[in-house]
């Protein structure tokens, strides 16, 4: 009886009497891993490079890894979109550097002007996309096959706009050089950035509640709101503050974060955003739900290539040059292995857009580390394939948990 | 009553295999037409005619007093006939709401949560749906609260004819009971339901007029309260003289001796 008499004061979402809080351990040990292998994992690699060279959680090499992340980062970006739809993408190096020579022909050999040459470095990108999307949807070739034939074809390309000498340098005074390399965001306006971030977090946090309740359903504390904002405020302030002891916090990087976010707002939180979740859950239940799906690989595969694109772009500006290794080499599985060690399912329809903030930065941790101690690229290749295959291995295990567990 | 969905002379072919030949069929408002028939008569390929999965080879659909071509399931959406299948075509990585509206969200370019959780509780509601929570994903729900979930969304589009596809082949007796509740339901709102069915009993406890469909062809049109199992099954199987009724025949002489 006293349930009843309950039960209208109750949030409408919250009413069901079988509803009980479910524990974060339970979560867990159901396959729901969220950030925690990532987290606990980049702890462990920061503990061991620390423990054998001290210069690694330096500001300066903090510093440096950040802005060297920023290029690969870009291009798995475009892969999680990829691999949310249950696509694979294996061309994103190639079309890298294939853009990254687009840029330097033009702008420096040809004379264009600096946008007008990068427009069409990432111009190209998206018709590659494009080309990809129609001979998936049109002729039914398998994306791993179409991308694989664009991996050896725009390599080709590339290496043949280059030419015989192979190289081409940008000049150290141009805007792009500059912004990959020297513009750094003045300390007062980190900080101020981190505080508007903070704010931003609890205003959207508070709004969101506040419709909740009017609606009357269930919402957080503004209490655990506070704690977040305020939790968010320290850890970002804390990080920008010993990168402030350095050279600070690139544009670039700034950048980079910010495409993270508008990526992560478009994928959680905008109808396209969904459909794409939908389509690598069931694709034919997104299909008969009206989405079009043809139309949807086509923006996810362009989307892809144009942030390849990008990144070949920052990749060339970073070294001031593009030369035949520019997007070779490992690239391509770094910016494929960063999407899926930051926690996107290769199986599609499970992942997000911090996924390749979080891949990238554990890769190029492994990449700084190695450096710092003086080992080569051969060592580099074992680790990361070996974090890889713990990565892959982990999301399987998760899989198969969290069928068990029915969370899908 | 007039009818709403009519269907004339529909025929669609695979190639040399004609799976449905010059099928007819009326819905009226308010009104449940049982579609039965043997395993390849042909009903799932007229769901999916129906639906937009499959054009028709030939034939005419009229919808609401006008010819109409459905060519995607998207323009079967919008004219108002909504299509649960019997795989539920439900996205188990998201959750109820998700699912409740997906290719339909609200506010498509900064989705209205808020409001669509609020609208999936009422609808849930309405149908008395015993669905604890909607941010589940669906792969955590069962038979039963799937099936819910799947006719919940079809009904979000304010639909005028909703086609069920074997909607309780996978339930149990509770979890039945409550779908065929549902149907009877969505008849009282005035709703076209179009009930396709291998369960003779649940088809006549619900259905007000049963259609049968037998290798593709109409096999007649029988008044659910009048029509007799023997009717029935001579109409589906295409004769009086077969196994089932040598079978119920011989029992039946068996309890006179």
């Amino acid at each position: 009886m006293s349930d009843t008499t309950v039960l209208p004061e109750r949030a409408l979402d919250m009413r069901d009497e079988r509803l009980r809080p479910t524990a974060v351990l339970d979560r867990i040990r159901s396959g729901d891993l969220g950030v925690l292998p990532i987290v606990v994992g980049l702890a462990v690699i920061w503990s061991v490079f620390q423990a054998l060279n001290p210069v690694f959680l330096s500001s300066a090499n903090l510093v440096n890894l950040l802005m060297e992340s920023v290029s690969v980062g870009v291009i798995a970006l475009g892969i999680v979109g990829v691999l949310l739809v249950g696509q694979i993408d294996l061309s994103v190096g190639s079309v890298s550097g294939l853009s990254a020579a687009i840029t330097a022909i033009t702008y420096v050999n040809a004379g264009w002007s600096l946008w007008l040459s990068m427009a069409a470095a990432i111009g190209s990108g998206a018709v590659i996309g494009w080309i990809y999307a129609q001979m998936v949807n049109r002729l039914g070739v398998p994306s791993f096959v179409a991308t694989l034939a664009g991996l050896l074809g725009f390599l080709g390309l590339q290496l043949w706009l280059l030419g015989s000498k192979g190289a081409v340098n940008l000049p150290f005074d141009s805007d792009l050089v500059h912004f990959a390399q020297l513009a750094f965001v003045p300390a007062w306006l980190s900080y101020v950035l981190v505080a508007v971030a903070a704010v931003w977090i609890f205003i959207t946090g508070y709004s969101l509640a506040r419709a909740r309740r009017a609606a009357g359903l269930s919402a957080r504390s503004t209490k655990v709101l506070v704690v977040r904002s305020l939790a968010v405020l320290i850890g970002l302030g804390f990080a920008v503050w010993y990168l402030n002891e350095a050279r600070g916090v690139g544009w670039m990087v700034v950048s980079f974060v910010a495409l993270v976010l508008v990526m992560n707002y478009v994928l959680t939180r905008t109808g396209w955003g969904r459909s794409v979740f939908a389509i690598g859950g069931n694709v034919e239940a997104a299909r008969r739900a009206g989405i079009n799906v043809k139309r949807m690989y086509t923006s996810v595969f362009m989307l892809c290539s144009t942030l390849a694109a990008l990144g070949g772009l920052l990749a060339a500006a970073r070294l001031a040059a593009a030369n035949q290794a520019t997007g070779a080499g490992d690239v391509n599985l770094n910016a494929i292995a960063a999407a899926v060690i930051g926690g996107t399912s290769l199986f599609g329809g499970r992942g997000s857009a911090f996924s390749a903030l979080l891949g990238i930065v554990v890769i190029q941790s492994i990449s700084s580390g190695l450096t710092l101690l003086d080992l080569n690229s051969s060592f580099r290749f074992m680790v990361t394939g070996l974090v890889l295959a713990l990565a892959v291995s982990l999301d399987s295990v998760a899989r198969r948990s969290r069928a068990a567990h029915g969370r899908a | 009553m007039s009818a709403i969905l009519s269907l004339r002379g529909i025929s669609k072919n695979f190639g040399a295999v004609a799976a449905l030949t010059d099928v007819s069929l009326d819905v009226a408002a308010g009104q449940v037409v049982a579609v039965v028939g043997d395993n390849g008569a042909g009903k799932s390929t007229l769901v999916k005619v129906l639906s937009g999965v499959h054009s028709p080879s030939a034939g005419t659909i009229t919808f609401a007093g006008a010819e109409v071509t459905i060519g995607s399931p998207a323009e079967a959406h919008t004219l108002g006939i909504a299509t649960v299948f019997q795989d539920l075509a439900l996205c188990e990585n998201l959750d109820v709401v998700e699912n409740l509206f997906l290719g339909r969200e609200l506010r498509r370019g900064r989705l209205d949560e808020v409001a669509m959780e609020t609208r999936s509780w009422e609808l849930l509601r309405e149908l008395s749906a015993k669905i604890p929570t909607v941010r589940i994903p669906v792969a955590s729900l069962s038979g039963g609260q799937r099936q819910t979930v799947a006719i919940a969304r079809s009904l979000l589009g304010d639909p005028k004819v909703i086609i069920l596809d074997e909607p309780t082949a996978a339930l149990g007796v509770e979890q039945t009971a409550e779908v065929l509740n549902l149907i009877e339901r969505l008849r009282d709102r005035g709703l076209g339901v179009i009930m396709i069915s291998h369960n003779m009993e649940d088809v006549r406890a619900v259905a007000d007029r049963i259609a049968v469909l037998r290798l593709g062809r109409d096999n007649g049109v029988f008044d659910a309260a009048e029509v007799s199992n023997e009717t029935l099954i001579a109409a589906i199987t295409g004769a009086t003289d077969n196994v089932v009724t040598r079978r119920a025949s011989r029992r039946e002489s068996k309890a006179d001796v």
